[in-house]
């Protein structure tokens, strides 16, 4: 039945005009498609980023560099910053949740088809619009002006004085444009999910991806729409002469930076949770377990979401808070490592006896859970304030983060890649060359990250264009900027995992990795409606049970 | 590899979810909130703030009669609705206007007071911390206002046309959950404005 399915599309496909292909996607309403736009838009400015990175590991490879000018440098950390949180992580959480949620509970298509196409294309135009700002930055005439204010935008760097043009202003309204666009897709994400599962798919027997999503959604609503505000006020200060952030009329340059990490904190817990889905996903099917603790799973990450919303301000210790706000936002930190700890011991749960597989989305899991706890104990460090007021603003706090957001985050999703890929395509990624991309990145990653951590240790200061020699900085730059090469060729020989094995990967099959949940039981690529007839669940594990009529997991419940 | 021939067994027990629509409005209520916070919070984190005049307490005349006007159609909504649901399309007409003209008087209420601050006081949004923030969280307050009557409009032509019966009841539901959303939101805007604000 799958084959025949394939069969067909590619016979429509070879004989349709690029033109008729081209207009169906661009006019697309099916929640597989957006998915599938979301994520190859993420890919693409994953590349861009990538660049960006590269250029400032090129430029701070040694001492008194001069490959770019420190102007550029500026534009590079602000683009790379703002590129990789707003125009990679959340497309690409989103492109994820957008195929997989529907297909997980049953459902033909989110709750609101054109909301999600017009999500994705707001998202989209935001992020067009923040790279036009290097032609129409300050005009064609200044010769292109990126915005160089960081991805912070504290005031008043952000403010007209200091930054002319237009360049803070198309990094605002890009912004604005995708956070519209995100907070629509949240809002459809819930709406699928609370009102469109299939018969039987109660709250508890739903797949932990869908709960996490809904979680990651709840937050997006509480936590996007602060940086809306925020950007709103930002405009009223440049464009009409407003006060909020202007210190020189009463305004206040730290309310911008409360504002800004209402929204920055949770932002990470945002991105982070769609990758403990995909890893409460991958892990009980290479572990040939079911997960451990479901319940539990699922009340941690509410937690997490609740506490996260009451921590930001440990982004701020070192602008001076009195001692009883430093103690809350310390005490707070330090609790979402609880809730956090409870889930990696849930995962250690779920592998421990298990008949664990090692293959590779497997692999990346296993990256995900060891690097994630050590940038969650480097978390704990920062989270306490004297030890922050040391190491803020060093480049300690920029391995940490990276080590949250490369080591956890882009572990998970790379999992994810592997572990979806056949259902999205119908081909699997070839297993060869998926270690190879496994190996070479976690070689890269601990290269330039594990190492990172130390100049921010000896007094680096994040954001410098260049450096002193002979402060025992030199060699370690060196080997981080040769770390970040590795990882360089080891996206791509992913890349290059990908197109090949789009065009001559194993086929795929309905349910390649003998897993449990519902995507699987429709053919991959999975037909326009999803399901022929909507299925109807009795367990979390709905084909378990019909793999094994002789011991559901509906007799248990 | 193992393909699965047998289709997953179909439905059989009664199942029913929320409806979409009132769900994806709650949650654009709670997304809007949270922008509503964020501005409430700077106001109330302002006052007092401004280095020069016009102050609050000299200028802002509390606007009794236009809140009165805006939160009674909250009650004209309702009850529209309800009739809406009982098949009663004139009455439901008469109500959905009234709640229209309500909606605009308040509007036209904002207009006189931004206009009597402007020429009079010479306050706009530039003049000190109060003019920003106070224009800026009403402004966001009337351009919720004005977003919610072009919708109540659309479903007034529509009712007109005929083409709005007991059958679109839950989508009008949601629009009225819009409608109270944005009355709710005044109540607070007023009590910061007009009475901790002074």
């Amino acid at each position: 039945m799958s084959s025949d399915a394939i069969a067909i599309q590619t016979a429509e496909a070879a004989g349709r005009p690029w033109v008729e292909t081209l207009h169906e996607w661009v006019t697309t309403v099916d929640h597989k498609r957006l998915g599938v736009l979301y994520i190859l838009y993420a890919l693409f400015f994953l590349v861009i980023g990538g660049i960006e990175a590269t250029i400032m590991r090129i430029q701070l490879m040694h001492p008194h560099n001069d490959f770019v000018s420190p102007q550029v440098f500026n534009r590079m950390f602000t683009m790379h910053g703002t590129t990789m949180i707003f125009f990679v992580a959340m497309p690409i959480m989103f492109g994820f949740a957008n195929y997989l949620v529907p297909l997980m509970i049953g459902a033909r298509d989110m709750a609101f088809p054109r909301l999600n196409a017009f999500s994705f294309w707001l998202t989209a135009f935001g992020g067009l619009l923040l790279y036009f700002s290097f032609l129409g930055g300050s005009g064609l005439y200044g010769a292109g002006n990126a915005p160089d204010v960081g991805w912070w935008a504290y005031a008043p760097l952000a403010s007209r004085a200091f930054s002319p043009g237009h360049s803070s202003d198309y990094w605002t309204i890009a912004l604005l444009a995708s956070g519209f666009g995100s907070i629509g897709t949240a809002i459809n994400i819930i709406a699928t999910i609370i009102s469109m599962r299939c018969p039987g798919m109660k709250l508890s027997r739903m797949p932990l991806l869908a709960w996490l999503n809904l979680v990651m959604s709840g937050m997006v609503l509480l936590a996007i729409t602060p940086l809306s505000a925020a950007q709103l006020m930002l405009l009223v200060d440049r464009y009409l002469g407003g006060h909020f952030f202007d210190t020189q009329a009463g305004g206040s340059a730290t309310l911008w930076m409360h504002f800004f990490w209402i929204f920055g904190h949770p932002e990470v817990y945002v991105l982070i949770i769609p990758c403990f889905a995909f890893a409460s996903e991958i892990i009980p099917v290479f572990s040939r377990k079911p997960i451990f603790g479901y319940p539990v799973m699922v009340g941690a990450t509410v937690c997490i979401a609740f506490v996260s919303m009451s921590v930001w301000a440990h982004h701020m210790f070192t602008i001076g808070m009195n001692s009883y706000a430093n103690s809350f936002f310390t005490i707070t930190t330090m609790a979402v490592g609880v809730p956090t700890g409870i889930k990696i011991f849930n995962w250690l749960g779920t592998m421990w006896g298990g008949k664990i597989q090692f293959r590779t989305p497997m692999l990346f899991c296993i990256g995900f859970l060891f690097q994630f706890l050590i940038a969650g104990l480097t978390g704990i460090m920062l989270a306490s304030s004297p030890f922050d007021w040391q190491l803020g603003g060093s480049y300690f706090v920029v391995a940490h983060f990276h080590y949250v957001i490369v080591g956890g985050i882009l572990f998970a999703l790379f999992g994810a890649f592997y572990y979806w890929y056949p259902k999205i395509t119908g081909r699997m990624l070839h297993e060869g060359l998926g270690k190879l991309h496994f190996w070479l990145f976690l070689i890269g990653f601990h290269l330039t990250f594990d190492l990172m951590h130390i100049p921010g240790l000896l007094g680096m200061p994040r954001r410098i264009y260049t450096y002193e020699p002979g402060r025992g900085w030199d060699t370690l730059n060196f080997l981080v900027t040769v770390g970040a090469f590795v990882q360089g060729i080891a996206t791509l020989v992913f890349v290059l995992n990908l197109v090949i094995s789009y065009f001559k990967g194993a086929k795929a099959g309905n349910d390649p990795w003998d897993a449990w949940t519902l995507e699987w039981s429709v053919s991959s690529p999975p037909p326009d409606y999803n399901f022929a007839s909507i299925p109807a669940v009795s367990s979390r594990r709905p084909l378990w049970d019909l793999k094994h009529p002789e011991d559901p997991d509906s007799r248990y419940e | 590899m193992s393909t699965i021939a047998t289709p997953l067994p179909e439905t059989t027990a009664a199942w029913k979810l929320p409806y979409r629509g009132k769900v994806g409005m709650a949650c654009l209520i709670i997304a809007e909130s949270a922008i509503f916070t964020i501005f409430v919070v700077a106001y109330l984190y302002y006052v007092g703030k401004s280095l020069s005049g016009p102050t609050p307490g000299e200028v802002l005349e509390t606007p009794i009669f236009y809140t009165i006007c805006l939160l009674s159609s909250s009650l004209t909504i309702h009850f529209a609705g309800k009739l809406l649901e009982r098949g009663r399309r004139g009455a439901f007409l008469t109500l959905w206007l009234v709640t229209i003209a309500l909606g605009a008087l308040f509007l036209y209420g904002t207009g006189q007071e931004w206009h009597r601050l402007i020429y009079e006081h010479g306050l706009t949004i530039s003049t000190n911390l109060f003019g920003t923030t106070y224009y800026s969280l009403v402004g966001l307050h009337g351009f919720h206002v004005t977003a919610g009557l072009i919708m109540l409009s659309i479903v007034l032509l529509l009712g007109l046309a005929g083409r709005v019966g007991p059958e679109q009841s839950a989508r009008v539901d949601v629009l009225s959950l819009y409608w109270h959303f944005v009355d709710a939101v005044w109540v607070v805007v007023f009590t910061v404005v007009y009475v901790l604000g002074r």
